[in-house]
């Protein structure tokens, strides 16, 4: 599978998904105005990969923003990722927010009582 | 005589009603008294929504980090809130600003930041914000959460909006109740604002 190599802007964030590391990793701003256009090719990747996927997922998500046209997409992500986890693969999701950063924080544990992995919630420093 | 009456009487009637009419420039004006960081007023496009963010970011630049995002996210999602869901008022001929003509306002108040916008409605948004909003202002903050959740995980949602999540999220991330306001403008057509605070 060819990796995703995306380049972050001041609306759309870093992408990177690599299937021979097994990396899944979003970084940066999500803001767009259509989170759609954005993310189908990512979640895309993933259903694709979800055929095949490395014993070990390693997803890391490092948001400074993100809207809640993106939050869909990226619940739609997670849900890939479940999938993945579903099917007896280890998938481990890390979920970065900066100090102080409640807000972040409370999304990442809104997203793990969804989704059915254990987050990992990781405090990084401003 | 009861003829002149009648007369009278449907002038008067008719003189309250237009002194009655709400008064776009003088909401304005009250609401930009104090210290003013950020103003957008006209029609909003997609291109000027991208400066505008900009705009903000580097007005917001010296406030705290936590306070900082707060503010961002919250003028973020409201902005292309009204670039989504405002109206356009019929064209007739009296205005130059034809589109969705929205008001954005950031102001700096004693105790944090205020954040007021006001658009352009009609009835079915009227009764929507009016259910949803008074909805959410009757959420403590554990339930706001829920209520999050479930329209996120909500299938029929679509990422282009819908289903008021926008609303849910201002409210969580202000931390306070959504204060609003719909005022009668044209028939049809309402004037809906919106005033929120972001405490220090």
């Amino acid at each position: 599978m060819e990796p995703i190599s995306i380049e972050g802007t001041p609306k759309t964030p870093t992408v990177h998904f690599d299937s021979n590391e097994g990396v899944v990793e979003i970084k940066g701003r999500s803001i767009p105005e259509n989170s759609i256009e954005f993310y189908n090719p990512l979640v895309d990747w993933l259903e694709n990969y979800l055929s095949n996927p490395a014993e070990l997922t390693k997803v890391n998500i490092q948001l400074e923003y993100f809207n809640t046209s993106s939050s869909k997409c990226i619940l739609d992500v997670f849900k890939k990722l479940e999938a993945i986890y579903k099917s007896g693969n280890e998938v481990v999701i890390n979920w970065f927010y900066e100090e102080d950063d409640e807000d972040m924080l409370e999304a990442g544990e809104d997203y793990q009582s969804i989704i059915k992995i254990p987050f990992k919630m990781i405090e990084t420093e401003e | 005589m009861i003829l002149v009456f009648f007369f009278i009487f449907v002038t008067i009637n008719l003189y309250t009603k237009k002194s009655m009419t709400f008064n776009v420039q003088e909401w304005l004006d009250n609401n930009t008294k104090n210290e003013i960081l950020f103003l957008f007023k006209g029609v909003i496009t997609k291109s000027l929504l991208s400066n505008s963010f900009e705009e903000i970011e580097s007005k917001i630049e010296n406030a705290p980090t936590k306070v900082k995002k707060k503010i961002f996210n919250v003028l973020v999602e409201l902005m292309q809130n009204l670039h989504h869901h405002s109206s356009i008022l019929p064209d007739d001929g009296s205005s130059k600003d034809v589109g969705k003509y929205v008001i954005c306002i950031l102001r700096k108040d004693s105790n944090g930041y205020r954040i007021i916008s006001g658009n352009f409605i009609q009835d079915a948004q009227k009764n929507f914000l009016t259910k949803h909003l008074d909805h959410i202002n009757t959420l403590d903050k554990e339930s706001l959460k829920e209520l999050y959740k479930e329209i996120l995980n909500n299938q029929e949602f679509s990422a282009k909006g819908g289903g008021g999540l926008g609303m849910v999220d201002i409210s969580r991330k202000s931390g306070s109740k959504l204060d609003y306001n719909i005022h009668d403008y044209k028939p049809g057509y309402y004037f809906f604002s919106l005033n929120i605070n972001i405490l220090l």
